[in-house]
């Protein structure tokens, strides 16, 4: 299969994440289009480590096609990690503020 | 051996001594006291000076080396003093008149308070002081020393009433137009330097150093030279602040403004001579300088009724007579004029003070008249004083002035005829001065004219002894025509000038013409005299206003007016438009506003920290985006 | 190299210790005596050490400290006649002001006096300093305890005129840094005695002999310059100057205007001409036509000032101006009437503050127009106050004559008509002072002068020295040429 229809899927799944987390203001959504971005990230690491692993550089080295996979592994277990924090965070804020708008959260400006 | 000259030093120091004493003690001495020390310390100085001018004329100059004031590299400045035929027939005039008008001052200040009048005499010995060191420098710094020495003593005699703000005003305005030519002084000053490394009259006068001048060096020295002297010397177009510094007690008047600082510019030239002698321009500028100045005084003291101001005119025309003479060569002419001028003038001052005094502080002569009844001890040595002015023989006046008019004549009889002319208006004023002053009937008030008396004699005498010096003074220049050997005053300066004698060719007139000349201006000078005795002794006050070239002439060619215009205005103009524009705006505009942008731009960068997640997001985006078109596309 | 106190080593430290002892006084007339008395003791000092000048007194006046494992700086202190001059000159003043302002009491008066000593220990450093990091130290050093004297004890617009004032310097010494970072790291090497090597050397023999391409000259000429320009200060840079003078507590004015605008020209002759001459020769005429703008726009702006000090600011910025103009003229004559120059312009400024300062505090009021008369209340005042404005507009046998002659003599020499054009500054100069002595002193008292009064012991006792002083210098100046004719000769002598 050819590679472009992974790169544009890819790209557009980043997008639309990209999109979100500027044009919406809920927190939770914002969180889950950050992980639609990883996510689209994801998906292009294992789509390229596919594409390679018939090369003669991946030939020579017994484990050189699976690298890549390893890191998305590690990439979802750091964004597992990432989401817990962040949920915890909203949770907090949310019992603090009644509120997961981020446009209300600008105390860092005064 | 060191030559007995060496003790010249106590002549200035002297007056320096009286003035030390006079300040310091102004506050314990009497009257009697600061007016006997002020008067004592210059007539020792008299003494001296007749006892150096003695040895000089047996042959003894001497320069007298005191002190290194500067010395660094080559340029070596020493605090010398030079004792010849020139400084020390000026020693005379100054210390000798300078000594009479002490004593008058005494009477003349007497009103004053002890205090002010211990100030005055401490001024006074101060002016000595300065004087004499200009005279007896022997090298152009000593000279500026006591150059600008003697114009920081006008300066403050003439704003001794120092609370009328007019005098103030009179005295700063001296002392700045002064300042103007000593700028010219001091720049030839250092041209000299540049050029000949030495300062020292005896040096750059040498022969060496004379080659080491082109003729621009000359003529541009020289020149310099000569705008300090038209500062000092009240000449075109530094003259206007003489007849303001009448603000001054009229001693000072006689003393400073008349008799001998304002013949300093005179002294100076006569000591350069053979400067002025190799540079044919500077004399024909001096000469025509001087021409000019004569002849716009005279115009403008025949139309003043302040009886000083007609007086400063007087002299301003007067040393512009001298400078016709430096510029046409006769030093000795020039140098005999200052001595009889410096008697005259200063009589008609004194004799004027005496007036004033009796008047209760009236200058004006349209109040006076008819004084010859009241004073007659100052009315006879007025007259005698104006005689000597008119140029009458045989009093002093004429010898000096006919000498001038001659070598003038010989140089181009177009100055000569300008001379004469001027010298009828000469006669005319004075005579106008003195027949509105001493005859007709009395126009002051009643309260005026009960106060009129005699002045008491230490007064009248010094008035008497100036007038003696005043009718025969000249007898020590009585021209070759008359009597063969009979200028002796030439045969004794003829050392400091033989430089020059000896490159300039002499135009000798012969005896004929010499008397035509003389028979001339006397005749000349004798109508004009008749004419004003005739048509101002039965003076009557009117009140109309003169028009036309009458106005013209009272209001002194509206010279101050135009000075104002084109110098004063346009200098407050500019420091204005520099202190507003380019100091506020321009230069703190910018230092300030470099401040003010950074201020501002912080501002409004601030704007970018909003504290909301998603324009930093955003910002976050678009900096991606920029570099990943850098990378991608440049 | 010695283990002896040397005369540089006592100038620098007595200051400072005495600064920081008075920190910790409690008392305001014990803070004040002490500042007297060391301040008196550092005179004797420095009037000890203009006898011990030769080379065979060399180990007294010179001593270089060496720190192992450095980075080819050292304590390197030295006395020369330039130095040496303007030693005297700071040691002279600190007593001066000291006893001016004996009647003026000053809140936190501890503080006031400490830093003012301070100041005087980093203006020591200053002249006495061989060694560029350590100059720069010192530099820095005086300039910042003034920064808080003019902030804390100034007049009413006293934070915007000191940010002024600290802006403007700091930016020049920043400037300066970058310069002398610069030639650091174009010196050679040096081994000191313990065997040490370092790549580089701040020494100020090294930083002569730095290799240096004339295009780096040229504009580590300008970076070094802007630091001294604004300093001294010549056009335009000058601006922080009348409103600093104006805003300082007078002590601190004196001081700045005394002493501080002589670390400017010190450091063109002692930093900035031998490490550059290319390009002072380069440049010399565009410095010189600054100057001399400076001079006829300083006394323009001076002849309409109506605050008398900022009009003794203006007047200042034309004295210095002529004398920046006159070092770049490069000749002995010129040269020497700059070191002359100096010294004299330091006593009779500070003369000036010290009768202005009376009044002022007297009348409560600086602007001229509302001043008249004061000669009828104050006589003496008048007497020393003209003689000091006589010499400041160098009347012959004043000590700012022979000073401003040699001046204007070298500068003739160099170029004719940079010499008449800045004659004309003369001329203005008796303008405006006589404009100012004419309405301040001459007329009929009005309400405002009334409550003056003729001046007390102190004031009188101070007053009469600074004449004594302008007299004695103005009559003989020959000593102080003396005493800097060996330095002229050396940094003249760089230049050909």
């Amino acid at each position: 299969m050819d590679i472009k229809a992974y790169i544009v899927l890819s790209l557009t799944l980043f997008t639309i994440g990209i999109i979100g987390v500027l044009v919406r203001r809920n927190a939770i959504i914002i969180f889950m289009c950050v992980e639609l971005m990883l996510n689209a990230v994801n998906l292009l690491l294992v789509a390229f480590s596919k594409m390679h692993a018939a090369s003669a550089v991946a030939k020579a080295s017994p484990t050189f096609a699976a690298d890549a996979q390893i890191f998305v592994f590690f990439i979802m277990v750091v964004a597992a990690a990432e989401v817990s924090v962040g949920l915890a965070i909203i949770v907090m804020l949310y019992r603090n503020t009644h509120s997961v708008d981020v446009n209300f959260l600008n105390r860092l400006k005064n | 051996m060191s030559n007995v000259l060496q003790i010249a030093w106590l002549i200035p120091i002297l007056p320096l001594i009286g003035f030390i004493i006079n300040g310091a003690g102004r506050n314990v001495l009497s009257k009697g006291i600061s007016g006997f020390i002020g008067s004592a310390v210059v007539f020792a100085s008299f003494l001296l000076s007749i006892y150096v001018f003695i040895q000089v004329k047996n042959g003894n100059t001497h320069v007298a080396h005191y002190f290194n004031f500067i010395n660094v590299d080559s340029l070596k400045i020493g605090f010398d003093f030079k004792l010849d035929q020139l400084s020390s027939l000026f020693l005379l005039i100054i210390t000798g008149v300078g000594f009479l008008i002490h004593v008058y001052s005494t009477s003349y200040m007497h009103e004053e308070s002890s205090k002010d009048f211990a100030k005055y005499f401490s001024y006074l010995n101060l002016f000595v002081f300065s004087m004499l060191l200009l005279v007896m420098g022997a090298n152009y710094v000593i000279m500026f020393i006591g150059w600008e020495g003697v114009g920081l003593c006008s300066y403050l005699l003439i704003g001794y009433w120092f609370k009328n703000n007019d005098y103030t005003d009179a005295a700063k305005k001296a002392f700045i137009m002064n300042r103007i030519g000593d700028l010219g002084f001091l720049l030839a000053v250092f041209w000299l330097i540049a050029k000949v490394g030495t300062v020292s009259f005896d040096e750059v006068f040498s022969a060496a150093s004379l080659a080491k001048l082109s003729t621009t060096d000359i003529t541009g020295i020289t020149l310099l030279l000569f705008v300090g002297a038209t500062g000092k010397s009240a000449q075109i177009p530094l003259y206007t602040w003489l007849p303001d510094a009448m603000a001054g007690p009229t001693p000072v008047s006689a003393l400073i403004h008349a008799a001998t600082m304002v013949t300093a510019g005179i002294y100076m030239i006569a000591r350069s001579n053979i400067l002025y002698t190799m540079a044919p321009v500077t004399q024909c500028v001096v000469a025509i300088v001087g021409l000019a100045t004569a002849v716009l005084a005279a115009t403008i003291a025949l139309k003043q009724n302040d009886i000083k101001k007609v007086l400063a005119y007087s002299t301003v025309s007067q040393l512009g007579y001298m400078f016709l003479g430096l510029g046409v060569g006769a030093y000795t002419g020039a140098v005999f004029h200052v001595m009889t001028h410096a008697f005259f003038k200063a009589l008609l001052f004194l004799g004027a003070g005496s007036v004033i005094h009796a008047m209760g502080g009236e200058q004006d002569m349209r109040n006076m008249g008819g004084l010859k009844k009241y004073m007659n001890t100052t009315h006879l040595t007025f007259l005698l004083g104006c005689l000597a002015i008119a140029g009458m023989p045989p009093f002093s006046g004429f010898f000096s002035k006919d000498e001038i008019l001659a070598a003038a004549y010989a140089n181009n009889p177009v100055l000569w005829g300008i001379g004469v002319i001027t010298a009828m208006m000469t006669a005319f004023y004075m005579f106008r001065l003195y027949a509105m002053t001493f005859t007709g009937k009395f126009r002051g008030t009643h309260e005026q004219e009960h106060h009129l008396h005699e002045s008491p004699a230490a007064i009248t005498i010094p008035l008497i002894i100036l007038a003696l010096l005043a009718v025969f003074g000249g007898l020590v220049g009585i021209p070759e025509v008359f009597m063969h050997g009979g200028h002796k005053l030439e045969a004794f300066l003829e050392p400091v000038f033989a430089q020059s004698n000896a490159i300039t060719i002499k135009h000798e007139l012969s005896h004929s013409t010499e008397y035509m000349l003389m028979t001339v201006s006397v005749a000349g000078a004798l109508i004009a005299l008749l004419y004003a005795w005739n048509k101002f002794s039965k003076y009557e006050k009117t009140e109309t206003a003169s028009s036309g070239f009458a106005k013209l002439l009272e209001n002194k060619w509206y010279v101050d007016e135009i000075y104002n215009a084109i110098i004063v205005q346009p200098l407050k103009s500019l420091s204005a438009f520099f202190n507003e524009v380019v100091e506020k705006k321009g230069i703190d505009g910018l230092v300030n506003g470099t401040g003010k942008a950074v201020n501002y731009g912080s501002r409004q960068l601030r704007w970018l920290q909003s504290g909301q997640v998603g324009a930093y997001v955003l910002l976050m985006v678009l900096g991606i985006l920029v570099l990943f078109i850098i990378q991608l596309f440049l | 190299m010695g283990s002896y106190i040397t005369f540089p080593e006592l100038l620098i430290w007595l200051p400072l210790l005495a600064g920081i002892l008075c920190f910790f006084t409690k008392r305001e007339q014990s803070a004040k005596s002490m500042a007297l008395i060391f301040s008196l003791i550092i005179l004797g000092i420095s009037a000890a050490s203009l006898f011990y000048t030769g080379t065979k007194y060399a180990t007294w006046n010179s001593v270089n400290y060496f720190y192992p494992n450095n980075i080819g700086n050292t304590f390197f202190v030295g006395l020369d006649g330039t130095g040496r001059l303007l030693s005297f000159l700071t040691a002279l003043a600190f007593p001066i002001i000291f006893i001016a302002g004996y009647k003026t009491s000053y809140k936190s008066a501890s503080s006031f006096y400490g830093l003012m000593l301070l100041t005087q220990s980093g203006l020591m450093g200053v002249f006495c300093s061989m060694d560029a990091l350590l100059f720069y130290f010192f530099w820095e050093l005086a300039l910042i305890p003034v920064y808080f004297l003019c902030s804390k004890w100034g007049g009413e617009k006293r934070i915007q005129a000191t940010f002024k004032f600290f802006v403007y310097t700091f930016t020049g010494s920043l400037l300066m840094l970058i310069g002398i970072i610069y030639v650091y790291l174009h010196t050679s090497g040096r081994i000191f005695e313990d065997g040490t090597q370092v790549a580089h050397s701040f020494a100020l023999n090294s930083f002569y002999n730095a290799s240096l391409t004339a295009s780096e000259q040229n504009w580590l000429f300008w970076l070094f310059f802007i630091a001294f320009a604004v300093k001294m200060p010549v056009f335009p840079f000058h601006t922080w100057q009348p409103d600093t003078y104006d805003q300082s507590p007078t002590s601190v004015t004196m001081v700045l205007s005394g002493i501080m605008v002589k670390m400017g020209l010190f450091g063109v002759m002692r930093w900035l001409i031998p490490l550059f001459p290319l390009a002072t020769v380069k440049f010399s005429h565009v410095v010189m036509v600054l100057s001399i703008i400076g001079i006829i726009y300083a006394s323009c702006i001076a002849i309409v000032q109506d605050n008398i000090k900022k009009l003794v600011a203006y007047s200042s910025i034309a004295h210095i101006g002529l004398m920046c103009a006159a070092i770049f003229a490069m000749n002995q004559v010129s040269v020497q009437g700059v070191m002359l120059q100096m010294f004299n312009h330091g006593i009779n400024i500070i003369g000036l503050w010290i009768v202005i300062d009376l009044l002022e505090k007297q009348t409560g009021v600086k602007q001229i127009s509302k001043l008249a008369g004061v000669a009828n209340k104050a006589p003496v005042l008048t007497i020393m106050f003209v003689i000091i404005a006589l010499a400041n507009i160098a009347l012959p046998l004043t000590n700012a004559f022979a000073g401003e002659f040699l001046m204007f003599s070298g500068l003739y020499k160099f170029n004719i008509w940079y010499a008449a054009v800045a004659g004309i500054g003369i001329i203005l100069a008796a303008v405006y002072t006589l404009n100012m002595i004419q309405k301040v002193f001459y007329g009929n008292t009005n309400t405002v002068v009334d409550a003056v009064k003729d001046i007390s012991w102190n004031e009188k006792f101070i007053l009469a020295l600074i004449v004594c002083l302008i007299f004695i210098i103005g009559i003989y100046p020959q000593p102080v040429i003396d005493l800097t004719k060996e330095a002229v000769t050396v940094l003249v002598g760089k230049i050909k």
